[in-house]
């Protein structure tokens, strides 16, 4: 069973604003049937333009009504560009959270919203979606989308990306092309903030310091999240022993965990050689 | 809140009878069946019966069962030995709709370099057995199809197609555990090499299982280590759960006509209910080979873990299909399979009903489900397209 909050419940449970607007001035659907969720948001603005009422129909779980509930209630009085500010990760928060598998329900959230908008504004429906490359053909995602959705959301892993655009969750044949985006980004974060772009070769010490701190600050979080957890075994040279731990060390995914996510970030982070093996493997 | 419990094709509840037949061999006779002394012996003796036991229920010899602990691990021995005893056979037979236990599994050997032909199902579940009898060849070491549908209760023609099968010298395997304790298998008729059954589906507690190996059928084991069970599964015997999944089988092959009438009754009396007063609906499954305390209904324009969300509110507990619930994005394997048009299958419930149902819980639910479905699919943005 899902840990919903009980703001989650709430929502679900008691929704605000469900239904349509006769005449609305603005309205943006998204999803499918097929997708197994979709929202249809009305809204209705004011003489200043600002918001007087928003409604939805919802087709989907739990979480996806309540996220289109919540939705409804940040939006109202608020002007169209005040409303665009809304990011999904805001409707989340605004329900005390979701769980991360559910995320991609306040991404919807934060789709009808801009669909709604960009039609009230005469902006082509679907220009975001359909601007970029279709990267996951189940869920019709494009790599703009992916890219959009790993910077608002900080996200690390290729099953986050799932998690907040459901691409990858179908036939997961684009899981590689999802790793490649996922790379490029990250890449292009720590260029940005890039602790290892510094030219002077590091020492030793140096080496093995910087390799605990990315551990100990990025990765291990990030595992732990998901029950796992990881420890810094040694540093042979450029040889990098670890030891996943918790639900990683029985997690199908951990060799793609261990290659994909902790040797690629440090490789980014200290030393483009590195390579991350496991203890006895 | 009262708990009107109708997911018993994803666990059941322990029998009073069950339980209070283990109870006695946690803290009283808690010997090792392996010891010398008298004190482990007399529950050695115990676990001989339990062995006895579930033989009865599937018209087996004691010697042909093997304890395990759980569905999933009787089939991952009953596959892993047909390979291992037959390593010149690199491909294997199995149907879209198993249980993961079973397809993934599978998915995992096709990794490893073996083939596998996955059979398809029409949009009743039911499967073409010309296409089975097309896809085994020499090289098929090993056929594995589900004795009855864990979703939607289809029933397949084990008898049928294990004859099919071994007159092609395959190996057969079923993982019957949904069968099991609902309807009658027996095993002098049917010629399957293995069975793969578990104790938490029929009233027996969760973590223990059994493996049926015929006779003569080569067998290598998966667990390896001390002599237990003759050497076919080591590890120190799970005693008390033994000795319950015994004491379950024995109960429920002496109940199968509550099974095949009381709870047939009930379910069909819940089934008619709710396509009688809900629109827009369709039953998943082959209604004329069907397990009969499975209901697998299908509604229109609404979406499964939102109708859960809302019968917990009740008290009510079922399953569904659809993806919000399985924790992937896509909805049942099995209704993919059938065909299931995306705008039923997302919104697929499974009742599935036993011997501790009541009528008066049946007539509960058959008046206040449909009001559910109502108030989802008044805020669908489907409903009136």
């Amino acid at each position: 069973m899902w840990d919903y909050t009980d703001k989650v419940k709430d929502h679900f449970l008691n929704p605000r604003n469900a239904g349509k607007i006769e005449n609305a001035d603005a309205v943006g659907e998204v999803g499918s049937l097929a997708c197994g969720d979709a929202l249809k948001l009305f809204l209705k603005l004011d003489d200043e333009g600002k918001i007087e009422d928003a409604t939805f129909q919802t087709f989907g779980c739990g979480s996806a009504i309540a996220s289109s509930s919540a939705l409804t209630e940040m939006i109202k009085g608020k002007t169209l560009d005040e409303a665009l500010e809304i990011t999904n990760r805001d409707i989340a928060d605004y329900l005390g959270g979701l769980p991360k598998e559910k995320m991609h329900c306040s991404v919807m959230g934060r789709e009808a919203l801009e669909a709604a908008i960009n039609s009230y504004r005469g902006i082509p429906i679907d220009t975001t979606a359909l601007e970029g490359e279709v990267v996951c053909e189940c869920f019709g995602v494009t790599d703009k989308q992916i890219r959009k959705a790993i910077h608002e959301n900080d996200i690390k892993t290729v099953e986050d990306v799932t998690n907040f655009t459901k691409a990858g969750g179908g036939c997961e044949r684009c899981i590689p092309d999802i790793e490649k985006i996922l790379a490029e980004e990250l890449g292009a974060k720590a260029n940005t903030s890039g602790p290892a772009t510094s030219n002077k070769p590091l020492t030793n010490l140096e080496r093995i310091q910087l390799i605990q701190k990315v551990i100990d600050e990025e990765l291990r979080p990030a595992l732990q999240a998901d029950g796992g957890d990881l420890d810094l075994i040694d540093v042979e040279g450029k040889k990098v022993i670890v030891s996943l731990r918790g639900a990683c060390s029985n997690c199908p995914s951990a060799q793609i965990t261990l290659k994909d996510g902790v040797e690629g970030r440090l490789r980014e982070m200290v030393d483009p050689e590195i390579e991350v093996v496991e203890e006895n493997a | 809140m009262k708990t009107i419990y109708l997911d018993n094709n994803a666990t059941t509840r322990v029998d009073p009878r069950v339980f209070e037949e283990m109870q006695p061999y946690f803290c009283d006779l808690y010997g090792n069946p392996s010891s010398m002394h008298a004190f482990g012996g007399q529950v050695g003796s115990k676990i001989t019966e339990a062995r006895e036991r579930v033989a009865a229920i599937l018209g087996a010899d004691p010697t042909e069962i093997i304890f395990t602990s759980c569905g999933t691990e009787s089939d991952n021995t009953a596959i892993r030995s047909a390979l291992e005893s037959q390593p010149d056979r690199k491909h294997i037979v199995t149907t879209k709709v198993e249980h993961p236990a079973v397809l993934n599994l599978c998915k995992h050997l096709v990794k490893k370099g073996y083939h596998l032909t996955q059979l398809g199902v029409d949009e009743n579940g039911r499967l073409d057995l010309d296409e089975l009898r097309s896809a085994v060849t020499d090289n098929t070491a090993l056929v594995s199809i589900m004795w009855a549908n864990n979703e939607t209760g289809t029933i397949f023609p084990i008898e049928e197609i294990a004859h099919i099968v071994k007159s092609r010298g395959t190996l057969f395997h079923t993982d019957a555990v949904q069968a099991v304790g609902k309807i009658e298998i027996d095993l002098n008729k049917i010629p399957v090499d293995f069975l793969a059954l578990s104790g938490h589906k029929l009233h027996a507690p969760k973590g223990v299982g059994a493996l049926y190996v015929r006779k003569r059928t080569p067998f290598r084991p998966f667990i390896i280590g001390g002599h237990q069970e003759r050497s076919r599964r080591a590890g120190t015997e799970a005693v008390p759960s033994i000795i319950a999944l015994g004491k379950a089988c024995d109960v429920a092959f002496e109940n199968m006509s509550i099974e095949q009438n009381e709870v047939r009754e009930l379910r069909d009396r819940l089934e008619q209910g709710i396509i009688n007063s809900v629109p827009l609906t369709i039953v998943n499954g082959d209604e004329s080979s069907r397990l009969p305390n499975t209901s697998n209904i299908s509604f229109k324009f609404v979406e499964g873990e939102a109708i859960l969300l809302l019968m917990n509110e009740l008290g009510i507990c079922a399953s569904s299909g659809s993806a919000c619930t399985s924790g992937s994005l896509e909805p049942s394997h099995v209704l993919r399979a059938m065909g299931v048009p995306f705008t039923f299958a997302h919104g697929s419930i499974r009742f599935s009903l036993s011997r501790f149902n009541t009528k008066e819980e049946i007539d509960f639910v058959v008046k206040e489900f449909p009001p559910i479905i109502e108030r989802l699919r008044a805020m669908s943005p489907y409903t009136e397209e």
